[in-house]
């Protein structure tokens, strides 16, 4: 026993000792290399009777799993420190000049979901919409609560909801926002109507194949005073998407759906032709479902401490990666977050192409 | 939800067309999902009569035969070893699309002999996986008729998509009743009539739940038929249910199954014989299990409820039955379940089993409570009708809750929430429609009807008119305009974002649009990882940590692009890192990357971005962002994602970090597997302070000197340590008035130049407001410069 403790005491100075790779190595070899002082001992494991060997070969062992960890962690600290020596001999001072990397103005590109927000912005500015954003990590009452979706509601399922291990503060559960809608949460709760925001961003749900991804974006669009009806509604999409996607007219079909923070509440499907290699609006025989909508429930406007027999409105959502796909013809919607710099330079916008009404949104 | 045309219209009278069916549907918000129509995809297909079948003269196992589609004898070569004479067949003219391949029917010569057409399986016909020969038909079927009419197949399949709060619409009684509100035809669900018993049950219903707990179950109704001979159900119940995907098992079972689609009540057939004893709905116990009819094992606890008898629990209340206890063949005494069940606790308990059963569906999205001994008695009488038997008396425990509730309507709140004229009495009509009860004068006294749990207050009636009266009858009303001349849409510190994208781009930067997880190893490396940011269910290990940088994400971007072949990399991202999970700790960072080397030229070696490289997009970018960026000053104490010599930090005052700049640490590189060198920089929009709000656009007066500027160069020897900002710093506030700036242009260690020293020369530019300088002015700017960089660093000028 005296001999193991003896023996790991000295390897244990001579690790520590070592300065360098090579005088580590030596150490090794002569511990555990074929003829090291541990592989003899294991070897003499071979010649002991099995009481004795029940007793010697945890110890050896043990001996042998210290040295070797030993070894392996004095290896990554000299590997450490050379690093650390090489790094000081890089430093420079970093108080000289700034000396720009010669770039070409020509080849930088904005992605298209931030082009198309901005075309967005753009459109619904001139309808007197304001923007408004908020944390893509959200509180539960907010981003379902609120919007009447109560725990138990069929309608979380529709919903795959990304939780937080983290809380959202106040005993609130965290979520990824699963829409941009708790947005109109948050804006009902600390502004007066009348109200007029569109709200772009960021949302998730655990979903992935070619149409979805784990990680979209969404425009949601809210509209609150005291006389705006369904009738308000309809048109305000209908000017949205004729100077969205460019042509003087545009066909839309409003079908009666559901969903809990809206009554009445209708999918929107907008006329195309898909005919041909691309989607041309404003004619053809398909129709194409592109957003969902409807009047804000009462429930809403009132969990958000307005009265709902004063107030009422519209609200809108769609997913802005959609429409970029539609207008623009993207195929794969994983492609938009792979940041392949082919794809970027492709489908991606000149820093001149600002969306202006008064421009013309696209050249 | 599934149903077939004529299933529909035992439930509704109606002479409107498919197509108009389908369209009105979509339009109501039942919306189509898929059509199948058989009749129309097969309708090349026709009764063939085989009148000669002989061997092929060139192959062993090929026949010729000719075959009469009434439009003449064709010949057709067929390999199938059923092929024979005298046996009615289904016959493909050469151009049907044959539904398997969906390739066209070709007129072919097959080992020197004409075949015009073919005899199919029941494969190429996608009506099952049976391709060991040809389909035969009855004797008896008409030469020249559509097979779909011979082989049950007329009937379209419609399948709508319901949302959850239309749980009256997974019936397709319910449906039909839509429909007709929906003005398409009259509804003709036949009334259920009862059926009195013979005898009293000998098993007795019992409710048996805490206080408190008792709406986990308020209704448990049920009856003994006994004597019941139990096999197929009738073929048209079989053709049904197949019809729909279903599978038909036996006549008890499919009597359930059938109600479940008809009416949206699920019911449970119990074989009476192997319970024991009374039945009673209770709460489960905890760790109590339970083998259920789909095979599987279920370990139950005190949230759920079960229907038990005396010995155990026998079903998951309004999710599934148990295994033991289940209706087989050899049944003969039945005992029918008709229950309530809470609605949220079976939703719970099918999630916490992974149960998605029919039954579930139409629990958790609401029954009908009214027709809980309606759906007992329709049970009873097709059971009595395919299985024969004597009925007992209803044993009944509990009682239907209450569901009614008034609504004040006024139909005038049509116009003012949807914008459309409609006349009251037209509303009046459509609620009535959908079977709601209406009292009183203005305002309305408005009663649901009991199958429509969903209708709780005047915004809800009006979504039904308005639904049912068409949303394409609304007209667009333009939303007035707020000012006549646009306001900007953006908050400043929206535009700033939005800026600050066009701005890198402008400097030849890639944006990237990158997901906001990464994995926890990649977030460790970057401070973050901490679990309260450790997404509870990834969809995959790899996205499983939101980021606490914005610089993971470009790196591997970076790094995919390498592997690519793309080189080099020059992105950037506008967007959040995640600090903590408050609104407040999500700060969106404007962060860019710029990694390997550039193309290599003519004019000289290709470069690599370094640290300064960095730092000039990160002032460029404060700069173009207006922030204050002759006050910044720059700090090495980078975190440790960065290199530690080849790093700074830009802070406004000694707190405030505005920007991160620098060359990665190469255990970074290493970690992330990004072979080339990259410079990175961090810009935290938020953190530039943003200019204050002036009452005039007036930009401050220009003012220009008269007097000719003097530039001034000087070389010091100093420390190597001394930074060059210190220098520059000292030389420009060495005469404030007269010094208008001061340029490093050259920096020398080496030969000529002691150890430890360094030299480095600046260039000091005056600039005299009143009077032009002479030899001697400069000369005591020029002393005062050498003096003050001498004081502030013990540098000497170089002679």
């Amino acid at each position: 026993m005296t001999d193991i403790t003896a023996l790991e005491r000295d390897l244990s100075e001579r690790i520590a000792a070592s300065g360098d790779d090579a005088a580590l190595e030596a150490v090794r070899v002569a511990a555990l290399g074929k003829k090291g002082q541990v592989s003899e001992l294991l070897k003499s494991l071979g010649g002991m009777s099995p009481d004795e060997r029940k007793m010697q070969g945890p110890a050896i062992n043990g001996l042998r799993d210290r040295v070797t960890t030993a070894i392996a962690e004095k290896k990554q600290a000299l590997a450490d420190a050379d690093l650390q020596r090489r790094l000081e001999t890089e430093r420079v001072d970093v108080t000289l000049p700034a000396v720009p990397f010669p770039f070409d103005p020509g080849a930088g590109r904005i992605h298209p979901v931030s082009q198309v927000t901005d075309e967005l912005i753009a459109i619904f500015a001139d309808m007197g919409f304001g923007v408004a954003e908020g944390p893509d990590i959200e509180r539960d009452d907010y981003n379902f609560t609120k919007l009447n979706i109560p725990p138990e509601h069929p309608a979380r399922q529709m919903h795959d909801t990304f939780y937080l291990n983290g809380n959202a503060g106040d005993g609130a559960r965290a979520v990824l926002r699963t829409h941009t809608s708790p947005v109109q949460i948050r804006t009902m709760l600390t502004q007066k109507p009348p109200i007029r925001i569109i709200v772009p961003g960021r949302t998730y749900r655990s979903d992935s194949d070619q149409t979805h991804t784990p990680m979209f974006h969404q425009v949601e669009g809210l509209v609150i005073d005291e006389t705006t009806h369904m009738g308000h509604l309809k048109w305000t999409l209908e000017e949205f998407c004729k100077a969205f996607f460019e042509v003087p007219q545009v066909k839309m079909r409003f079908r009666a759906s559901h969903f809990p923070f809206t009554e009445p509440s209708a999918e929107v499907d907008i006329q195309c032709d898909r005919s041909g290699d691309t989607v041309k609006f404003g004619e053809g025989n398909d129709w194409l479902e592109i957003l969902g909508c409807g009047m804000v429930h009462p429930k809403v406007i009132a969990n958000c401490g307005l009265d709902p027999e004063k107030y009422q409105g519209f609200a809108f959502g769609c997913g802005i990666d959609r429409l970029a796909m539609l207008k623009y013809g993207l195929p794969d919607l994983r492609a938009f977050f792979d940041s392949d710099l082919r794809w970027l330079k492709h489908y991606g916008f000149s820093v001149l192409e600002q969306p202006s009404l008064a421009m013309g949104l696209t050249r | 939800m599934k149903f077939t045309l004529n299933w529909l219209k035992e439930h509704l009278d109606t002479g409107a067309s498919l197509d108009d069916i389908l369209t009105v549907l979509t339009r109501i918000g039942l919306e189509v999902e898929s059509v199948e129509d058989r009749a129309k995809e097969l309708a090349a297909f026709r009764v063939g009569y085989v009148k000669d079948a002989v061997q092929h003269p060139n192959a062993d196992k090929l026949r010729l035969c000719v075959v009469d589609a009434g439009d003449g004898d064709v010949q057709v070569v067929c390999g199938a070893p059923n092929a024979r004479q005298g046996i009615k067949v289904v016959f493909a003219p050469v151009g049907a699309i044959v539904p398997v391949t969906g390739a066209e029917l070709k007129a072919g010569n097959i080992r020197g002999q004409a075949s015009n057409g073919m005899m199919c399986s029941a494969r190429e016909l996608k009506l099952g996986e049976d391709h060991n020969g040809i389909i035969e038909l009855p004797a008896d079927a008409p030469i020249g008729t559509p097979v779909a009419e011979v082989l049950g197949l007329g009937d379209p399949v419609i399948d709508i998509a319901i949302t959850p709060n239309r749980g009256d619409c997974n019936a397709v009684a319910g449906i039909a009743r839509d429909l007709a509100a929906a003005g398409l035809g009259a509804v003709t669900t036949p009334a259920v009539e009862p059926v009195v018993g013979a005898f009293p049950s000998p098993i007795a219903t019992a409710l048996d739940f805490p206080p408190g707990g008792e709406n986990a179950c308020p209704l448990f109704e049920g009856r003994l038929i006994r004597g019941v001979k139990n096999g197929p159900s009738p073929e048209w119940v079989q053709d049904r249910l197949r019809a729909v995907g279903l599978r038909p098992i036996s006549a008890l079972v499919d009597v359930t199954n059938l109600i479940s689609l008809d009416r949206a009540r699920p019911l449970h057939v119990f074989d009476a014989d192997k319970l024991r004893g009374n039945l009673r709905a209770r709460p489960a116990k905890d760790g109590e299990a339970l083998a259920a009819l789909d095979g599987k094992s279920y370990v139950l606890d005190s949230t759920m409820t079960v229907i038990a008898d005396d010995h155990a629990a026998r079903g998951i209340a309004g999710v599934m039955g148990g295994e033991e206890t289940g209706c087989t063949a050899e049944t003969v005494n039945v005992f029918i379940e008709a229950a309530l069940f809470d609605p949220i606790r079976t939703a719970a308990t099918g999630r916490k089993l992974g149960i998605n059963s029919d039954a579930r569906y139409r629990y958790e999205r609401g029954v009908d409570p009214e027709f809980n001994r309606a759906g007992l008695e329709l049970a009873t009488r097709l059971i009595l009708d395919w299985c024969g038997g004597e009925v007992s008396d209803v044993v009944s425990a509990g009682a239907v809750p209450e569901w009614r509730r008034q609504i004040a309507f006024d139909p005038a709140s049509v116009k003012k929430l949807v914008g459309i004229d409609i006349p009251a009495a037209h509303v009046l009509r459509i609620l009535g429609d959908i079977g709601c009860t209406i009292t009183g004068a203005l305002p309305f006294l408005v009663t649901p009807p009991s199958w429509r749990p969903d209708i709780h207050g005047a915004a809800d009636l009006v979504e039904e008119v308005a639904r049912l009266n068409g949303l394409d009858n609304i007209a667009s009303v333009a939303l007035p305009r707020v000012t006549a001349v646009t306001k900007p849409g953006l908050t400043p510190t929206q535009r700033r974002y939005r800026e600050a994208r066009r701005a890198l781009a402008g400097r030849g930067m890639v944006e990237a649009v990158t997901n906001s997880f990464v994995p926890k190893k990649d977030a460790a490396l970057f401070g973050g990882g901490s679990d309260a940011l450790m997404l509870a269910n990834p969809i995959s290990a790899d996205l499983d940590a939101m980021r606490p940088n914005v610089l993971p994400s470009l790196i591997a971007a970076a790094a995919r692009n390498a592997a690519r072949g793309l080189v080099p990399s020059h992105l950037f991202e506008v967007g959040p890192q995640f600090n903590g999970t408050g609104e407040t700790e999500q700060p969106w960072v404007a962060a860019g990357l710029r990694a390997g080397a550039g193309a290599r030229q003519w004019s000289g070696i290709p470069l690599s971005p370094d640290v300064f490289a960095a730092k000039a997009d990160a002032l460029a970018l404060i700069e173009a962002l207006g922030g204050p960026v002759a006050n910044l000053s720059v700090w090495t104490d980078a975190p440790h994602w960065y290199h530690p010599g080849r790093s700074g930090q830009l802070k406004l005052g000694p707190k405030t970090v505005i920007a991160r700049f620098g060359e990665l640490h190469p255990k970074v590189l290493t970690a992330m597997d990004l072979k080339a060198p990259a410079a990175v920089f961090e810009v935290f929009v938020d953190a530039i302070p943003l200019p204050k709000a002036k009452a005039t656009k007036t930009k401050p007066p220009l003012v220009l000197s008269d007097y000719p500027a003097v530039e001034r160069d000087f070389a010091f020897l100093i420390d190597t340590s001394v930074p060059a900002g210190d220098v520059v710093k000292a030389a420009a506030g060495a005469d404030k008035v007269l010094i208008e700036k001061v340029d490093v242009f050259d920096l020398y260690e080496g030969k000529g130049v002691p150890d430890g020293k360094k030299s480095l020369a600046i260039a000091v530019r005056l600039q005299p407001k009143d009077r032009t300088l002479t030899e001697a002015d400069i000369d005591a700017v020029g002393q005062k410069v050498v003096a003050a960089v001498t004081k502030a660093t013990g540098g000497t000028l170089r002679g």
